[in-house]
């Protein structure tokens, strides 16, 4: 047995965009054990439920995390929906998907620049974040905000996307996806890349189900489950496959993310030749009837559950989410077993941690 | 299969810039932009709807002193106050707050209460001649009970 050394990983690191600590219990270069620390970026969002009205607490919900803003903010309105147990129109059913996918690539194209990032490749990381500010663009130009929308309220949605518009974006995102091609094959055929991401990190299928990991980190390990095929939004009436890998590693993570971005244009165009006309928002009075709701939404990062409590008061008795994040920290202590050092940002990386919301 | 980005790079030298030359060419703002919001302060009845609705309480309306406060670090964009305002005097202003060293808040005063209208003197003759006769009912009334 080597010597063990004890070496503190975060909350500052150059790697983390956000705040994690990890102890790593080393034996000369490999990790041991892994001991995670959360709780840096708590903000008690949850708590505020029972203090601001359940109209206005969407615009909290938002604010849970500044990558997937749109699907928080979704994520709650559906599950309070589903207590007043009001049909939503299907325009904006379908606004609501269109919106949903594009977070999808934005939040995939960060993603990997940050990998390219992490194992040092600079130039490759502007290109990545050089596209994702198209979509951000797009998001300005629909929404009138580039990260946080505020779009969802209870019964629908509050801004609408003219034909003219949306056909723009479509043209947009035809254009990008070819360039998108080329960069992702970087990616995917490069040298240099596939040297750090093969191999490396590698979670089974059995270690998947046992430590419960969820969206791509689960389905690089060969598992076919997505929550979009539940059908909420308008994916009830799109059609699409469950992208997965067989290879269980780095690359594999890498693989699926790619792949659900160009699943997400396929989405959007289909969402965009599909629109129905109509009413925007159905008018929902009053406070919430008592109940209780569940809703699971596939984020970029995997699925989330968010669960609403009412006792008949304009303020929410609970509410709370179960981030994809949180559920993939296990999952991650077990990729980082035996790991090199060197790779340990990466590692994390891989999981797309996004900590803000795995701490609310 | 090696030196794929090779292709990228090279066409990078010959690009033209990505970013934007700023501060000699500015942003132009979409029509959807939320940046600051504004009041129309003549219109204001100083109801506090919007100060009711701010999710993060950047809104201080005060009635007595007819002024309309907001904390512009405070503010998150949201457009709640200004959905929710029934006579529809808060606007989004497309240009961001400036940066500042100090926490900026703006306070808008309204113009001053429009004077009540003076009462009809016949109308109050009426008022003052029901309320007498209503007292007098009532007390007659304590009478009998106390009998
Ligand atoms: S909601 Fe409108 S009218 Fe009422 S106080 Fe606010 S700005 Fe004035
Ligand atoms: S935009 Fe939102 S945060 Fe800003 S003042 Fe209005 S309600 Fe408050």
């Amino acid at each position: 047995m080597g010597n063990r050394t004890i070496v503190p990983f975060g909350p500052q690191h150059p790697v983390l965009p956000e705040p994690i600590h990890l102890d790593l219990v080393l034996e000369d270069e490999k990790v041991i054990e892994a001991i995670p620390k959360i709780g840096y970026i708590h903000r008690g969002l949850e708590s505020l439920a029972k203090k601001r009205d359940f109209n206005d607490y969407v615009y909290v919900v938002e604010r849970t995390c500044g990558i997937c803003s749109f699907m928080h903010g979704m994520g709650y309105v559906e599950s309070v929906e589903r207590i007043f147990d009001v049909e939503i129109p299907d325009r904006a059913k379908y606004l609501r998907t269109i919106w949903a996918e594009m977070s999808r690539i934005h939040s995939h194209l960060l993603w990997l620049g940050l990998l390219a990032d992490a194992f040092g490749f600079e130039a490759l990381f502007y290109q990545c974040w050089r596209m994702r500010e198209q979509i951000l663009d797009m998001f300005e130009e629909s929404t009138g905000g580039r990260v946080i929308f505020s779009v969802n309220k209870i019964g629908g949605v509050l801004k609408d996307m003219p034909h003219e518009m949306l056909l723009k974006f479509v043209n947009n995102l035809n254009g990008m996806e070819k360039e998108l091609r080329a960069l992702t094959d970087v990616f995917l055929n490069d040298y240099t890349v596939q040297s750090r991401l093969r191999g490396v990190g590698i979670l089974t299928k059995e270690q998947a189900v046992t430590l419960g990991a969820v969206g791509p980190m689960m389905r690089a390990s060969g598992i076919e489950l997505d929550t979009r095929k539940l059908g909420y939004a308008a994916y009830g009436d799109l059609s699409f496959d469950i992208i997965t890998s067989k290879d269980c590693d780095s690359y594999a993570r890498c693989e699926v993310r790619i792949g659900e971005i160009f699943q997400a244009f396929d989405i959007i165009r289909q969402a965009v030749s599909k629109i129905p006309e109509g009413e925007l928002i159905t008018p929902v009075k009053g406070n919430p009837p008592v109940g209780e709701a569940f809703m699971r939404v596939e984020q970029p990062r995997g699925e989330a559950i968010y669960y609403s409590r009412s006792d008949g008061s304009k303020f929410l008795e609970r509410m709370r989410i179960r981030t994809p994040t949180f559920a993939n920290l296990s999952p991650l202590l077990e990729t980082l077993k035996n790991a090199e050092l060197a790779d340990v940002p990466l590692l994390i990386l891989t999981i797309d941690p996004c900590i803000s919301c795995t701490e609310r | 299969m090696i030196m794929k980005f090779t292709k990228f790079a090279l066409k990078n030298l010959f690009r033209k810039p990505v970013t934007r030359d700023y501060p000699n060419v500015k942003n132009e703002f979409c029509e959807r932009t939320r940046g600051s919001v504004t009041i129309n302060i003549e219109d204001c009845i100083y109801c506090g709807s919007c100060q009711r609705k701010c999710p993060s309480g950047a809104i201080t309306v005060d009635r007595n002193a007819r002024t309309w406060t907001i904390d512009r670090m405070g503010c998150v964009q949201c457009e709640n106050c200004i959905n929710n305002c029934p006579k529809k005097c808060l606007h989004m202003d497309k240009h961001y707050t400036t940066p500042d060293f100090t926490k900026t808040v703006d306070t808008f005063e309204g113009p001053p209460a429009p004077p009540k209208p003076a009462m009809d003197p016949e109308k109050l003759a009426a008022l003052k001649a029901a309320a007498a006769a209503k007292k007098a009912a009532a007390q007659k009334e304590a009478q009998k009970s106390e009998e």
